[in-house]
């Protein structure tokens, strides 16, 4: 990694020299929520003029970039009672600007899944390979919890990293396509000054955060209280639309499905994102459903992102961006349901204690 | 002009070398082509039943029909263009290497598209996926097989391999439980695993019906008729998910080792590579980690039976 600085007027000039001549997408504000708050996403961008740099969060994440909502697997074509397969991988080389440390992480946690497995995805390997990612670090929303699942910084994973220090940006160059870019423009080494100004920066982002999780322990934690009656209780107010899953940046279950074309000539098969939290999640044919109620689907979100699963090693996927909890129409979310679960393994704690004398 | 110092390099995978072979499942942590499957011929269907039929398959390329080698136990991805991809346990003898039978119980979309298809019909295939049972293992050691309905057809692939290698095992029992009379699958083979293969066949039904003159009860019921030396026995259990429960319990009071029972699970699966989480059960994947498992794993899972 080769550090540098860029004063903000010279980066938007490289900003838009970059922007000119490739796919870009950075955020920009599309709408207003309640309260006034501006909703920011992802849009193509065509100068550095349609970017909001000092956007806060963007409503869905930018997992979408590398899995799409719908995506192409193969497609068949027929002809006289045969039919021959075509695998394509489309993937354009794109740049996204102004990910999160928390969105790059989670890329990071996709690429382990998705990479990392038995079978690597090529789909997402060729969505990977073509996607050029400018970071930049921000002060965290009241309802962030990311410094509680160690993901408020990130060291890997992107190709430029920018950190604000004031009228400046401190860069952080991770690949030589970044830098070859950026040697056009006016980059100084940093000075004293500049490293002092970083280890300001990281400190009040690391202070800033309102919302602490406590998450040591939590795997275990959680297979002790599969049987809780807690999942029960979170359960009944799940409205099961899976709301959850499309704004997660980490989540990635998928379901495939295969269609005819109009015209009968040929047929795709796509995979859709899906959500543990829809009803047909675990439904086989013939109608049994293995996981039937509520709860038990919205405890296995919990599992997946707080206790891992196999193919990511265990690890816990969660970033803590909390846009899950934003965007739940029930209000669940993921401070409330651990701390939920850990004051009623408290109390149960309380319950095995020898008890005072009654005097 | 067009600047083509800020233009991004692309990097095309269409044609990288792995995008033009066929992809061999069997080699686990390469990228490959991992959704072109193999295209084969329904040679053959063979009715058993009023819901069930028995396919076979044939790989069209000769290529292809020697990278496709499976294990018993293990599940390939059906693929019927149009109508979508389900998982199917193998029930073949695995030493064929010409033909893959597949045994079929009309459920949903694709099964019932299946049962539509003519002979000459192509479909494709891909896997194999999944573990297998733990064969070489059970060598020198009597052999269970308790199968529930439609559980025969996984256990059908063991049973082959037994009977091609039966002088390396000891005594074999089937132990094979249905609804109805009419339900119990390959009975036309009855009498060919008895008299040639030496297997020692036990079928029993719930409900009878006025020509049945066999057992009659759960399955369960079998395990009173005869005797076994519970410290040199392995058992495969595959039927439904309740049944798995009973039996294993009681196999586990008799004495076999938890470690030497095995079960099959099924769950909803879509893509067979552990990728889209849906046959997730506790905290494995039943496409990667399963779908066999022996008993004591199971026990572990939360949620397996």
């Amino acid at each position: 990694m080769i550090y540098k600085v860029i004063s903000k007027t010279e980066f938007r000039k490289f900003i838009d020299a970059i922007v000119k001549h490739n796919n870009a997408y950075g955020p920009q504000q599309v709408d207003t929520g309640s309260g006034g708050k501006p909703i920011y996403q992802f849009m193509p961008v065509k100068s550095s003029d349609e970017i909001d740099f000092d956007y806060s969060v963007t409503h869905s994440s930018a997992k979408h970039f590398f899995l799409p909502f719908r995506d192409e697997l193969s497609r068949f074509n027929f002809e006289d009672g045969n039919w021959e397969q075509e695998v394509r991988y489309e993937a354009p080389p794109r740049i996204l600007i102004g990910l999160r440390p928390c969105d790059i992480s989670a890329i990071n946690m996709l690429d382990e899944v998705m990479l990392n497995g038995p079978y690597p995805s090529p789909y997402y390997l060729a969505r990977r390979k073509n996607t050029f990612i400018i970071g930049m670090d921000h002060l965290p929303l009241p309802d962030c919890f990311c410094k509680s699942m160690n993901r408020h910084t990130v060291n890997h994973g992107f190709n430029l990293f920018c950190s604000d220090i004031g009228d400046k940006y401190y860069l952080s160059i991770n690949s030589s396509k970044a830098y070859s870019f950026l040697k056009e423009f006016i980059i100084e080494e940093p000075s004293y000054e500049d490293n002092c100004l970083l280890i300001e920066r990281r400190k009040t982002i690391k202070q800033s955060f309102e919302t602490n999780i406590e998450v040591t322990g939590l795997p275990v934690f959680l297979d002790i209280e599969f049987d809780s009656p807690i999942w029960q209780k979170w359960g009944d107010k799940c409205l099961s639309c899976g709301s959850c899953a499309m704004v997660c940046p980490t989540c990635y279950c998928y379901s495939v499905e295969e269609r005819f074309d109009v015209d009968l000539k040929g047929s795709s098969r796509q995979n859709h994102l899906y959500s543990c939290n829809l009803v047909d999640f675990a439904q086989v044919a013939g109608g049994h459903n293995f996981r039937p109620r509520k709860g038990d689907r919205l405890k296995y979100r919990y599992y997946h992102h707080y206790r891992g699963f196999a193919a990511n090693d265990n690890q816990q996927i969660c970033v803590g961006c909390n846009r899950c909890g934003r965007a739940c129409l029930a209000d669940i979310n993921p401070k409330d349901v651990i701390n939920d679960l850990r004051l009623e393994r408290e109390s149960c704690m309380i319950c095995v204690l020898p008890s005072p004398d009654k005097t | 002009m067009h600047d083509m110092r800020f233009t991004l390099p692309g990097q095309d995978l269409n044609r990288e070398p792995f995008a033009l072979k066929s992809p061999d499942f069997k080699k686990k942590c390469e990228v490959m082509i991992t959704d072109r499957g193999y295209k084969c011929r329904i040679t053959n269907t063979v009715p058993i039943s009023s819901q069930e039929k028995l396919f076979l398959l044939r790989i069209v390329d000769p290529v292809e029909r020697q990278l496709f080698n499976f294990r018993p136990g293990q599940f390939l991805m059906l693929e019927v263009p149009g109508y979508g991809e389900i998982p199917l346990s193998i029930s073949s003898d695995n030493s064929n290497h010409e033909f893959v039978e597949i045994c079929i119980r009309k459920a949903g979309h694709v099964t019932s598209a299946m049962f539509e298809a003519r002979q000459g019909a192509i479909v494709s295939i891909r896997g194999p996926f999944g573990t297998s049972f733990p064969m070489e293992a059970m060598e020198g050691c009597n052999v269970l097989l308790v199968a529930g309905g439609l559980g025969i057809a996984p256990v059908r692939a063991p049973l082959f391999w037994i009977s091609n290698h039966r002088d390396k095992f000891k005594n074999v029992y089937l132990l094979y439980g249905a609804k109805e009379p009419s339900h119990l699958l390959f009975s036309y083979q009855f009498e060919e695993w008895q008299k040639v293969s030496d297997i020692r066949l036990m079928t029993i039904v719930e409900k009878p019906d006025e020509s049945w003159k066999g057992r009659t009860g759960l399955i369960t019921a079998l395990f009173n008729e005869f005797s076994f030396d519970s410290k040199k026995t392995f058992a495969i259990v595959c039927g439904p998910p309740v049944m798995f429960k009973f039996v294993c319990n009681y196999l586990d009071g008799k004495g076999i080792p938890m470690n030497r029972m095995f079960v099959s699970l099924e769950r909803r699966m879509h893509c067979g590579m552990g990728k889209c989480c849906r046959c997730m059960v506790g905290s494995t994947f039943t496409c990667l980690d399963g779908p066999v498992f022996d008993y004591w794993s199971v026990m572990n899972l939360k949620e397996a039976i």
